[in-house]
Protein backbone atom coordinates (compact mmCIF):
# COMPACT_ATOMS: atom_id res chain seq x y z
CA UNK A 1 0.00 0.00 0.00
CA UNK A 2 1.91 2.99 -1.01
CA UNK A 3 1.37 6.36 -0.04
CA UNK A 4 0.04 8.43 -2.61
CA UNK A 5 0.69 12.14 -2.23
CA UNK A 6 -2.17 13.80 -4.79
CA UNK A 7 -1.88 17.11 -6.34
CA UNK A 8 -3.58 19.76 -9.01
CA UNK A 9 -1.21 20.83 -11.50
CA UNK A 10 -1.48 23.82 -13.30
CA UNK A 11 -3.59 22.76 -16.41
CA UNK A 12 -5.99 21.33 -13.72
CA UNK A 13 -4.98 17.44 -13.90
CA UNK A 14 -4.58 15.78 -10.66
CA UNK A 15 -1.28 13.92 -10.30
CA UNK A 16 -0.26 11.02 -8.72
CA UNK A 17 3.36 10.93 -6.65
CA UNK A 18 4.90 8.45 -4.99
CA UNK A 19 8.38 9.35 -3.75
CA UNK A 20 9.38 5.83 -2.62
CA UNK A 21 8.95 4.89 -6.27
CA UNK A 22 9.73 8.05 -8.28
CA UNK A 23 6.25 7.95 -9.78
CA UNK A 24 5.08 11.17 -11.17
CA UNK A 25 1.92 9.99 -13.47
CA UNK A 26 -1.40 12.00 -14.47
CA UNK A 27 -4.09 10.13 -12.98
CA UNK A 28 -6.39 9.87 -16.18
CA UNK A 29 -9.83 8.72 -14.62
CA UNK A 30 -10.93 7.55 -11.34
CA UNK A 31 -14.13 5.57 -10.62
CA UNK A 32 -16.15 7.66 -8.57
CA UNK A 33 -15.97 11.52 -8.55
CA UNK A 34 -19.46 13.18 -7.44
CA UNK A 35 -19.84 15.48 -4.78
CA UNK A 36 -21.29 12.12 -2.77
CA UNK A 37 -18.44 9.59 -3.41
CA UNK A 38 -14.82 10.38 -4.29
CA UNK A 39 -12.23 7.70 -4.87
CA UNK A 40 -12.52 4.23 -6.11
CA UNK A 41 -10.38 2.67 -9.08
CA UNK A 42 -7.97 5.22 -10.75
CA UNK A 43 -6.27 4.76 -14.30
CA UNK A 44 -2.89 6.25 -14.20
CA UNK A 45 -1.08 7.93 -17.74
CA UNK A 46 1.11 4.63 -18.05
CA UNK A 47 -1.97 2.58 -18.03
CA UNK A 48 -1.46 1.00 -14.40
CA UNK A 49 -4.29 0.86 -11.89
CA UNK A 50 -4.45 1.60 -8.36
CA UNK A 51 -7.60 1.94 -5.68
CA UNK A 52 -8.49 4.56 -3.40
CA UNK A 53 -11.11 3.74 -0.62
CA UNK A 54 -14.05 5.28 -1.18
CA UNK A 55 -14.74 8.31 0.78
CA UNK A 56 -17.93 10.06 0.92
CA UNK A 57 -16.68 13.46 -0.09
CA UNK A 58 -14.38 14.64 -2.79
CA UNK A 59 -11.09 15.14 -0.27
CA UNK A 60 -9.13 18.69 -0.08
CA UNK A 61 -6.06 18.46 -2.22
CA UNK A 62 -3.50 18.16 -2.07
CA UNK A 63 -2.74 15.02 0.68
CA UNK A 64 -0.91 11.90 1.17
CA UNK A 65 -3.62 8.85 0.95
CA UNK A 66 -3.10 5.36 0.74
CA UNK A 67 -3.83 3.68 -2.72
CA UNK A 68 -3.53 -0.30 -3.61
CA UNK A 69 -2.24 -1.42 -6.59
CA UNK A 70 -4.72 -3.61 -8.66
CA UNK B 1 31.50 17.20 -36.89
CA UNK B 2 28.20 16.56 -38.20
CA UNK B 3 25.40 16.08 -35.80
CA UNK B 4 24.87 12.13 -35.06
CA UNK B 5 21.57 10.09 -36.46
CA UNK B 6 19.11 8.23 -34.27
CA UNK B 7 21.19 5.33 -35.79
CA UNK B 8 24.59 6.16 -35.54
CA UNK B 9 23.90 7.16 -31.86
CA UNK B 10 22.44 3.79 -31.27
CA UNK B 11 25.36 1.87 -32.40
CA UNK B 12 27.75 4.18 -30.39
CA UNK B 13 26.03 2.97 -27.33
CA UNK B 14 26.11 -0.44 -28.45
CA UNK B 15 29.95 -0.69 -29.36
CA UNK B 16 30.64 1.13 -25.86
CA UNK B 17 28.41 -1.52 -24.22
CA UNK B 18 30.36 -4.27 -26.49
CA UNK B 19 33.19 -4.60 -23.72
CA UNK B 20 30.72 -5.21 -20.67
CA UNK B 21 30.26 -8.81 -19.23
CA UNK B 22 26.78 -10.07 -19.91
CA UNK B 23 25.53 -9.10 -17.03
CA UNK B 24 26.79 -5.54 -16.51
CA UNK B 25 26.30 -5.16 -20.37
CA UNK B 26 22.41 -5.76 -19.65
CA UNK B 27 21.96 -3.37 -16.77
CA UNK B 28 24.01 -0.61 -18.28
CA UNK B 29 22.06 -0.72 -21.83
CA UNK B 30 19.17 0.07 -19.39
CA UNK B 31 20.90 3.88 -18.23
CA UNK B 32 21.79 4.54 -22.33
CA UNK B 33 19.69 5.99 -24.34
CA UNK B 34 18.83 8.15 -27.65
CA UNK B 35 16.44 10.87 -26.36
CA UNK B 36 13.75 10.95 -28.18
CA UNK B 37 11.42 14.03 -27.33
CA UNK B 38 8.33 12.87 -28.89
CA UNK B 39 8.04 10.65 -25.45
CA UNK B 40 6.29 11.75 -22.84
CA UNK B 41 7.56 9.82 -20.17
CA UNK B 42 11.23 8.70 -19.75
CA UNK B 43 10.74 5.57 -18.33
CA UNK B 44 10.24 4.49 -21.92
CA UNK B 45 13.33 5.08 -23.02
CA UNK B 46 15.69 5.38 -19.39
CA UNK B 47 16.21 3.79 -16.33
CA UNK B 48 17.55 6.11 -13.32
CA UNK B 49 18.09 5.92 -9.69
CA UNK B 50 19.16 2.46 -9.27
CA UNK B 51 22.50 0.87 -7.67
CA UNK B 52 25.73 1.44 -9.20
CA UNK B 53 27.49 -1.55 -10.88
CA UNK B 54 30.55 -2.67 -8.53
CA UNK B 55 33.58 -2.60 -10.38
CA UNK B 56 32.90 0.33 -12.32
CA UNK B 57 33.42 3.78 -11.77
CA UNK B 58 30.95 6.61 -11.29
CA UNK B 59 31.18 9.68 -9.70
CA UNK B 60 28.09 9.28 -6.99
CA UNK B 61 28.47 10.17 -3.29
CA UNK B 62 26.44 8.84 -0.54
CA UNK B 63 23.61 10.05 1.77
CA UNK B 64 25.74 11.97 4.27
CA UNK B 65 26.96 14.20 1.28
CA UNK B 66 23.60 14.79 0.67
CA UNK B 67 22.69 16.10 3.71
CA UNK B 68 25.19 17.52 5.11
CA UNK B 69 27.11 19.20 2.03
CA UNK B 70 23.86 20.14 0.29
CA UNK B 71 21.03 20.54 2.15
CA UNK B 72 22.53 21.81 5.78
CA UNK B 73 25.64 22.88 4.99
CA UNK B 74 24.74 26.11 3.63
CA UNK B 75 22.23 26.87 6.87
CA UNK B 76 25.27 29.53 7.93
CA UNK B 77 23.97 30.19 11.76
CA UNK B 78 23.91 26.38 12.90
CA UNK B 79 26.61 24.45 13.35
CA UNK B 80 26.63 21.01 11.51
CA UNK B 81 28.22 18.68 13.32
CA UNK B 82 29.97 16.04 11.36
CA UNK B 83 29.35 12.83 13.29
CA UNK B 84 31.49 9.94 13.20
CA UNK B 85 35.06 9.87 11.82
CA UNK B 86 37.09 12.88 10.99
CA UNK B 87 37.40 12.04 7.29
CA UNK B 88 33.57 12.17 5.84
CA UNK B 89 33.85 16.06 6.71
CA UNK B 90 37.42 17.42 6.01
CA UNK B 91 37.48 15.88 3.10
CA UNK B 92 34.56 17.95 1.89
CA UNK B 93 34.98 20.96 4.24
CA UNK B 94 34.04 24.24 2.23
CA UNK B 95 34.22 22.21 -1.35
CA UNK B 96 31.28 23.45 -2.23
CA UNK B 97 31.50 27.28 -2.97
CA UNK B 98 27.98 28.72 -1.18
CA UNK B 99 28.47 31.92 -0.53
CA UNK B 100 27.12 33.84 2.77
CA UNK B 101 27.60 37.20 4.65
CA UNK B 102 28.73 36.98 8.05
CA UNK B 103 31.85 36.29 9.87
CA UNK B 104 33.07 33.21 10.07
CA UNK B 105 33.36 31.83 13.53
CA UNK B 106 31.52 34.19 15.17
CA UNK B 107 28.35 34.53 13.99
CA UNK B 108 28.39 32.19 10.82
CA UNK B 109 30.03 29.06 10.39
CA UNK B 110 29.48 27.32 6.81
CA UNK B 111 33.34 26.91 6.16
CA UNK B 112 34.22 25.09 9.55
CA UNK B 113 34.40 21.74 9.96
CA UNK B 114 33.47 20.36 13.14
CA UNK B 115 33.15 16.91 13.83
CA UNK B 116 33.52 14.24 16.32
CA UNK B 117 36.18 12.33 15.67
CA UNK B 118 35.11 9.00 16.03
CA UNK B 119 37.83 6.65 17.19
CA UNK B 120 37.87 3.12 18.14
CA UNK B 121 36.66 3.35 21.48
CA UNK B 122 33.72 5.17 20.60
CA UNK B 123 32.87 2.89 18.22
CA UNK B 124 33.21 0.15 20.77
CA UNK B 125 31.97 1.60 23.33
CA UNK B 126 29.17 4.74 21.47
CA UNK B 127 29.29 7.89 21.13
CA UNK B 128 26.41 9.56 22.60
CA UNK B 129 28.28 10.59 26.02
CA UNK B 130 31.19 12.41 23.68
CA UNK B 131 28.21 14.02 21.72
CA UNK B 132 26.47 15.34 24.52
CA UNK B 133 29.61 16.71 25.31
CA UNK B 134 30.78 18.10 22.16
CA UNK B 135 27.44 20.01 22.23
CA UNK B 136 28.32 21.61 25.76
CA UNK B 137 32.19 22.73 24.48
CA UNK B 138 30.16 24.23 21.03
CA UNK B 139 27.83 26.28 23.44
CA UNK B 140 30.94 27.59 25.41
CA UNK B 141 33.36 28.67 22.07
CA UNK B 142 30.09 29.76 20.08
CA UNK B 143 27.50 30.80 21.65
CA UNK B 144 26.12 32.82 18.97
CA UNK B 145 25.31 29.60 16.95
CA UNK B 146 21.71 29.61 16.21
CA UNK B 147 21.30 25.87 16.41
CA UNK B 148 23.11 22.13 15.85
CA UNK B 149 22.62 19.45 13.45
CA UNK B 150 24.19 16.02 13.67
CA UNK B 151 25.04 14.81 10.23
CA UNK B 152 25.38 10.69 10.75
CA UNK B 153 28.09 9.29 8.85
CA UNK B 154 28.10 5.60 8.49
CA UNK B 155 29.89 4.31 11.49
CA UNK B 156 26.84 5.79 13.64
CA UNK B 157 24.07 3.96 12.27
CA UNK B 158 26.22 0.99 12.24
CA UNK B 159 26.59 0.63 16.06
CA UNK B 160 23.63 2.18 16.87
CA UNK B 161 23.75 5.22 18.58
CA UNK B 162 20.46 7.10 20.21
CA UNK B 163 21.02 10.34 18.36
CA UNK B 164 17.35 11.55 18.68
CA UNK B 165 17.56 11.16 22.52
CA UNK B 166 21.41 12.99 22.97
CA UNK B 167 19.70 15.68 20.46
CA UNK B 168 16.36 15.86 22.35
CA UNK B 169 18.44 16.28 26.15
CA UNK B 170 20.56 19.25 24.56
CA UNK B 171 17.67 21.36 22.56
CA UNK B 172 15.96 21.95 26.39
CA UNK B 173 19.65 22.31 27.90
CA UNK B 174 20.40 25.09 25.10
CA UNK B 175 17.04 25.93 24.73
CA UNK B 176 18.14 26.31 20.80
CA UNK B 177 16.82 23.83 17.59
CA UNK B 178 19.09 20.39 17.82
CA UNK B 179 18.54 18.45 14.67
CA UNK B 180 19.66 14.81 14.18
CA UNK B 181 20.20 13.66 10.80
CA UNK B 182 19.85 10.12 9.84
CA UNK B 183 21.52 10.49 6.83
CA UNK B 184 24.55 7.70 6.79
CA UNK B 185 26.29 7.54 3.76
CA UNK B 186 24.99 3.58 3.35
CA UNK B 187 21.27 4.79 2.72
CA UNK B 188 20.25 4.99 -0.63
CA UNK B 189 22.21 4.42 -4.10
CA UNK B 190 23.66 7.97 -4.10
CA UNK B 191 23.27 11.77 -2.51
CA UNK B 192 19.31 11.75 -3.18
CA UNK B 193 18.45 9.83 -0.58
CA UNK B 194 20.53 12.01 1.65
CA UNK B 195 18.59 15.06 0.10
CA UNK B 196 15.16 13.20 1.15
CA UNK B 197 16.61 12.49 4.60
CA UNK B 198 17.36 16.11 5.07
CA UNK B 199 14.50 17.27 3.57
CA UNK B 200 12.33 15.07 6.19
CA UNK B 201 14.59 15.79 9.35
CA UNK B 202 13.54 19.88 8.44
CA UNK B 203 10.03 18.83 8.62
CA UNK B 204 10.11 16.82 11.39
CA UNK B 205 12.30 19.02 13.36
CA UNK B 206 12.53 22.91 11.98
CA UNK B 207 9.31 23.44 10.21
CA UNK B 208 6.62 23.37 13.02
CA UNK B 209 8.62 26.37 15.28
CA UNK B 210 6.22 28.54 14.63
CA UNK B 211 3.15 27.07 14.13
CA UNK B 212 0.68 29.53 15.52
CA UNK B 213 3.08 32.43 16.11
CA UNK B 214 1.16 34.96 14.23
CA UNK B 215 4.27 37.40 15.33
CA UNK B 216 5.77 37.72 12.26
CA UNK B 217 4.32 40.46 9.57
CA UNK B 218 3.47 38.95 6.30
CA UNK B 219 2.36 40.55 2.69
CA UNK B 220 0.49 39.02 -0.39
CA UNK B 221 4.09 39.40 -2.30
CA UNK B 222 6.07 36.78 0.18
CA UNK B 223 7.94 34.13 -1.43
CA UNK B 224 10.43 31.43 -0.49
CA UNK B 225 13.89 31.07 -2.42
CA UNK B 226 13.97 27.06 -2.27
CA UNK B 227 16.56 24.88 -3.91
CA UNK B 228 19.35 27.67 -4.30
CA UNK B 229 22.64 26.97 -3.13
CA UNK B 230 24.05 30.31 -3.59
CA UNK B 231 26.99 28.76 -5.27
CA UNK B 232 29.41 31.39 -6.08
CA UNK B 233 26.84 34.12 -5.46
CA UNK B 234 23.82 32.11 -7.64
CA UNK B 235 20.90 32.71 -5.26
CA UNK B 236 21.85 36.65 -4.69
CA UNK B 237 21.76 36.98 -8.34
CA UNK B 238 18.00 35.38 -8.10
CA UNK B 239 16.91 37.12 -5.24
CA UNK B 240 17.91 40.82 -7.15
CA UNK B 241 15.59 39.95 -9.82
CA UNK B 242 12.86 38.55 -7.72
CA UNK B 243 13.04 41.49 -5.48
CA UNK B 244 12.76 44.28 -8.09
CA UNK B 245 9.92 42.94 -9.82
CA UNK B 246 7.87 43.25 -6.20
CA UNK B 247 8.10 40.47 -4.33
CA UNK B 248 9.77 40.21 -1.03
CA UNK B 249 11.88 37.16 -0.62
CA UNK B 250 11.46 35.89 2.98
CA UNK B 251 13.63 32.85 3.05
CA UNK B 252 16.23 31.51 0.99
CA UNK B 253 16.60 27.38 1.33
CA UNK B 254 19.33 26.82 1.97
CA UNK B 255 22.53 29.06 0.22
CA UNK B 256 23.01 31.99 2.50
CA UNK B 257 20.22 31.18 4.78
CA UNK B 258 19.87 30.81 8.22
CA UNK B 259 17.78 29.08 10.24
CA UNK B 260 14.91 31.67 11.48
CA UNK B 261 14.25 32.40 7.58
CA UNK B 262 13.06 28.26 6.94
CA UNK B 263 11.12 28.60 10.01
CA UNK B 264 9.03 31.48 8.61
CA UNK B 265 8.49 29.86 5.50
CA UNK B 266 5.46 27.90 6.62
CA UNK B 267 4.09 31.76 6.01
CA UNK B 268 5.12 32.86 2.55
CA UNK B 269 2.78 33.09 -0.24
CA UNK B 270 4.66 30.51 -3.01
CA UNK B 271 7.65 28.27 -3.01
CA UNK B 272 9.81 28.78 -5.47
CA UNK B 273 11.97 26.17 -6.50
CA UNK B 274 15.17 25.66 -8.34
CA UNK B 275 16.47 22.74 -7.48
CA UNK B 276 13.80 20.27 -8.00
CA UNK B 277 16.06 17.42 -7.39
CA UNK B 278 16.97 18.18 -3.84
CA UNK B 279 14.22 19.97 -2.37
CA UNK B 280 10.86 18.87 -3.84
CA UNK B 281 9.96 16.91 -0.95
CA UNK B 282 10.15 19.51 1.41
CA UNK B 283 7.91 21.90 -1.03
CA UNK B 284 5.42 19.06 -1.81
CA UNK B 285 4.96 19.26 2.20
CA UNK B 286 4.21 22.44 2.42
CA UNK B 287 1.97 22.31 0.04
CA UNK B 288 -0.33 19.36 1.71
CA UNK B 289 0.47 21.01 4.91
CA UNK B 290 -0.10 24.93 5.20
CA UNK B 291 -1.55 24.85 1.40
CA UNK B 292 1.63 26.81 -0.26
CA UNK B 293 1.48 25.80 -3.87
CA UNK B 294 4.85 25.42 -5.73
CA UNK B 295 6.59 26.12 -8.84
CA UNK B 296 9.83 25.29 -10.50
CA UNK B 297 11.78 28.04 -12.40
CA UNK B 298 14.72 27.94 -14.31
CA UNK B 299 17.32 31.79 -14.12
CA UNK B 300 19.66 30.15 -16.73
CA UNK B 301 20.13 32.16 -19.36
CA UNK B 302 17.80 35.16 -20.65
CA UNK B 303 15.20 32.89 -22.25
CA UNK B 304 14.39 31.04 -19.72
CA UNK B 305 14.52 33.54 -16.99
CA UNK B 306 11.94 35.97 -19.00
CA UNK B 307 9.98 32.75 -19.34
CA UNK B 308 10.42 31.90 -15.11
CA UNK B 309 9.74 35.80 -14.15
CA UNK B 310 6.34 35.90 -16.09
CA UNK B 311 5.45 32.14 -15.34
CA UNK B 312 5.87 33.50 -11.69
CA UNK B 313 4.19 36.49 -11.95
CA UNK B 314 0.97 35.16 -13.57
CA UNK B 315 0.20 33.39 -9.75
CA UNK B 316 0.32 37.41 -8.55
CA UNK B 317 -1.43 40.11 -9.18
CA UNK B 318 -0.96 43.15 -11.99
CA UNK B 319 1.86 45.31 -10.24
CA UNK B 320 3.95 41.88 -10.07
CA UNK B 321 2.91 41.56 -13.66
CA UNK B 322 4.15 44.70 -14.69
CA UNK B 323 6.93 44.67 -12.37
CA UNK B 324 8.19 41.25 -14.47
CA UNK B 325 8.07 42.53 -17.65
CA UNK B 326 9.74 46.00 -16.03
CA UNK B 327 12.79 43.61 -14.73
CA UNK B 328 13.05 41.75 -18.31
CA UNK B 329 12.73 45.25 -20.47
CA UNK B 330 15.56 46.98 -18.10
CA UNK B 331 18.29 44.36 -18.78
CA UNK B 332 17.40 43.57 -22.22
CA UNK B 333 20.08 46.26 -23.42
CA UNK B 334 22.40 44.22 -21.02
CA UNK B 335 21.95 40.51 -22.06
CA UNK B 336 21.74 41.62 -25.78
CA UNK B 337 25.06 43.10 -25.81
CA UNK B 338 26.38 39.96 -23.79
CA UNK B 339 24.68 38.05 -26.77
CA UNK B 340 26.70 40.23 -29.36
CA UNK B 341 29.78 39.86 -28.40
CA UNK B 342 29.94 35.85 -27.58
CA UNK B 343 27.37 34.38 -29.73
CA UNK B 344 30.20 35.05 -32.73
CA UNK B 345 32.54 33.55 -30.93
CA UNK B 346 30.44 30.10 -29.51
CA UNK B 347 27.94 29.37 -32.61
CA UNK B 348 27.59 26.19 -33.26
CA UNK B 349 29.81 24.71 -30.59
CA UNK B 350 29.06 21.42 -29.17
CA UNK B 351 28.80 20.32 -25.31
CA UNK B 352 28.14 17.17 -23.23
CA UNK B 353 26.75 17.75 -20.08
CA UNK B 354 27.05 15.79 -16.84
CA UNK B 355 25.98 16.95 -13.49
CA UNK B 356 24.18 16.63 -10.81
CA UNK B 357 20.32 16.70 -10.70
CA UNK B 358 18.83 19.54 -12.22
CA UNK B 359 21.53 21.36 -13.85
CA UNK B 360 21.75 18.81 -16.85
CA UNK B 361 18.57 19.87 -18.13
CA UNK B 362 18.34 23.65 -16.41
CA UNK B 363 21.13 25.26 -17.72
CA UNK B 364 20.72 23.77 -21.48
CA UNK B 365 18.96 27.55 -22.60
CA UNK B 366 21.43 28.99 -21.48
CA UNK B 367 23.94 27.43 -24.04
CA UNK B 368 21.13 27.57 -26.73
CA UNK B 369 21.12 31.30 -26.15
CA UNK B 370 24.93 31.45 -26.81
CA UNK B 371 24.07 29.59 -30.30
CA UNK B 372 25.40 26.66 -28.73
CA UNK B 373 23.69 23.03 -28.59
CA UNK B 374 23.89 20.25 -25.90
CA UNK B 375 24.25 16.87 -27.63
CA UNK B 376 24.91 14.80 -24.72
CA UNK B 377 23.58 15.25 -21.50
CA UNK B 378 23.10 12.97 -17.95
CA UNK B 379 22.81 12.88 -14.18
CA UNK B 380 25.04 11.51 -11.67
CA UNK B 381 21.63 10.84 -9.73
CA UNK B 382 18.31 12.17 -11.48
CA UNK B 383 14.75 10.38 -11.32
CA UNK B 384 12.28 9.15 -13.34
CA UNK B 385 10.88 12.93 -12.98
CA UNK B 386 14.16 14.32 -14.08
CA UNK B 387 14.21 12.65 -17.27
CA UNK B 388 11.02 13.66 -17.59
CA UNK B 389 11.53 16.75 -18.16
CA UNK B 390 14.85 16.62 -19.43
CA UNK B 391 13.54 14.75 -23.08
CA UNK B 392 12.05 18.01 -23.86
CA UNK B 393 14.76 20.05 -23.35
CA UNK B 394 17.51 18.48 -24.94
CA UNK B 395 17.17 17.76 -29.45
CA UNK B 396 16.41 14.34 -31.32
CA UNK B 397 19.02 11.82 -31.01
CA UNK B 398 21.12 13.52 -28.79
CA UNK B 399 22.96 10.89 -26.34
CA UNK B 400 21.57 10.70 -22.36
CA UNK B 401 23.39 8.56 -19.96
CA UNK B 402 22.79 7.78 -16.32
CA UNK B 403 25.02 7.59 -13.83
CA UNK B 404 27.59 7.07 -16.48
CA UNK B 405 31.10 5.12 -15.74
CA UNK B 406 34.51 6.36 -16.42
CA UNK B 407 35.18 4.05 -19.13
CA UNK B 408 31.30 5.19 -21.57
CA UNK B 409 31.69 8.75 -20.74
CA UNK B 410 35.06 8.70 -22.43
CA UNK B 411 34.36 6.79 -25.39
CA UNK B 412 31.37 8.83 -25.85
CA UNK B 413 33.27 11.95 -25.65
CA UNK B 414 35.94 10.19 -28.19
CA UNK B 415 33.62 10.01 -31.04
CA UNK B 416 30.49 12.73 -30.04
CA UNK B 417 33.81 14.99 -30.45
CA UNK B 418 31.93 18.08 -28.17
CA UNK B 419 33.69 21.12 -27.95
CA UNK B 420 33.17 22.09 -24.36
CA UNK B 421 32.11 19.37 -21.20
CA UNK B 422 30.66 20.49 -18.70
CA UNK B 423 31.05 18.33 -15.90
CA UNK B 424 32.90 17.60 -12.17
CA UNK B 425 36.42 17.72 -10.58
CA UNK B 426 36.26 14.25 -11.16
CA UNK B 427 36.36 14.07 -14.54
CA UNK B 428 38.05 17.85 -15.38
CA UNK B 429 42.00 16.64 -16.01
CA UNK B 430 40.87 13.29 -17.58
CA UNK B 431 39.54 15.53 -20.25
CA UNK B 432 41.45 18.27 -20.67
CA UNK B 433 44.63 15.58 -20.97
CA UNK B 434 42.64 14.17 -23.46
CA UNK B 435 42.77 17.66 -24.91
CA UNK B 436 39.00 18.73 -24.51
CA UNK B 437 37.73 22.28 -23.66
CA UNK B 438 36.29 21.70 -19.89
CA UNK B 439 34.14 23.78 -17.33
CA UNK B 440 33.41 22.14 -13.76
CA UNK B 441 29.61 23.20 -13.55
CA UNK B 442 29.35 21.88 -9.89
CA UNK B 443 31.51 24.37 -8.25
CA UNK B 444 31.09 27.00 -11.30
CA UNK B 445 35.28 26.07 -11.75
CA UNK B 446 35.87 28.78 -8.94
CA UNK B 447 33.79 31.39 -10.98
CA UNK B 448 29.90 32.39 -10.65
CA UNK B 449 27.17 33.86 -9.61
CA UNK B 450 25.61 32.09 -13.45
CA UNK B 451 22.33 32.62 -12.15
CA UNK B 452 20.24 35.81 -13.17
CA UNK B 453 21.19 38.33 -15.76
CA UNK B 454 24.02 39.53 -14.32
CA UNK B 455 25.07 35.68 -14.03
CA UNK B 456 24.87 34.88 -17.65
CA UNK B 457 27.46 37.66 -18.58
CA UNK B 458 29.67 35.90 -16.34
CA UNK B 459 28.68 32.20 -17.82
CA UNK B 460 29.16 33.67 -21.47
CA UNK B 461 32.36 34.84 -20.40
CA UNK B 462 33.85 31.76 -18.54
CA UNK B 463 32.65 29.29 -21.58
CA UNK B 464 34.28 31.72 -24.43
CA UNK B 465 37.35 31.32 -22.06
CA UNK B 466 37.85 28.22 -21.83
CA UNK B 467 36.55 27.05 -25.29
CA UNK B 468 38.49 29.80 -27.12
CA UNK B 469 41.75 29.66 -25.00
CA UNK B 470 44.79 29.26 -26.98
CA UNK B 471 46.12 26.30 -25.21
CA UNK B 472 44.08 23.76 -27.01
CA UNK B 473 45.94 24.53 -29.94
CA UNK B 474 49.28 23.37 -28.01
CA UNK B 475 48.22 19.96 -26.68
CA UNK B 476 49.86 18.03 -29.51
CA UNK B 477 53.80 18.55 -28.26
CA UNK B 478 55.86 20.87 -31.11
CA UNK B 479 57.40 18.44 -32.97
CA UNK B 480 54.09 15.84 -32.85
CA UNK B 481 52.90 18.59 -34.84
CA UNK B 482 53.35 18.03 -38.55
CA UNK B 483 53.00 21.03 -40.22
CA UNK B 484 54.67 23.19 -37.63
CA UNK B 485 57.40 21.28 -38.56
CA UNK B 486 57.03 21.75 -42.24
CA UNK B 487 56.82 25.58 -41.66
CA UNK B 488 60.49 25.34 -38.89
CA UNK B 489 62.45 23.56 -41.55
CA UNK B 490 61.06 25.84 -44.20
CA UNK B 491 62.37 28.73 -41.84
CA UNK B 492 65.58 27.07 -41.55
CA UNK B 493 66.77 26.50 -44.65
S1 LIG C 1 29.90 6.77 2.70
FE1 LIG C 1 29.99 6.88 4.95
S2 LIG C 1 32.17 6.92 5.43
FE2 LIG C 1 31.97 7.47 3.26
S3 LIG C 1 31.87 9.74 3.23
FE3 LIG C 1 29.76 8.95 3.29
S4 LIG C 1 29.26 8.95 5.49
FE4 LIG C 1 31.49 9.05 5.34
Amino acid sequence: MPSVMLRKREDGKLIFYVAKKDLEETIESIEFDSPDKWGGEVVLGDGSKYAFEILDAPPKIPLTLQAKRL
Amino acid sequence: MAAMTREETEALIQEVLEVYPEKAKKDRAKHLAVNDSSLEKANKCITSNRKSLPGVMTVRGCAYAGSKGVVWGPIKDMIHISHGPVGCGQYSRAGRRNYYVGTTGVNAFGTMNFTSDFKENDIVFGGDKKLSKIMLEIEQLFPLNKGISIQSECPIGLIGDDIEAVAKKAAKETGKPVVPVRCEGFRGVSQSLGHHIANDAIRDWVLENRDGDDSFQTTPYDVAVIGDYNIGGDAWASRTLLEEMGLRVVAQWSGDGTIAEIEKTPKVKLNLIHCYRSMNYIARHMEEKYSIPWIEYNFFGPTKIAESLRKIAALFDDTIKAGAERVIARYTAEYEAVIAKYKPRLEGKRVMLYIGGLRPRHVIGAYEDLGMEVVGTGYEFGHNDDYDRTIKEMGNATLLYDDVTGYEFEEFVKRVQPDLIGSGIKEKYIFQKMGVPFRQMHSWDYSGPYHGYDGFAIFARDMDMTINNPCWKNIKAPWKNQVANDEALKAVA
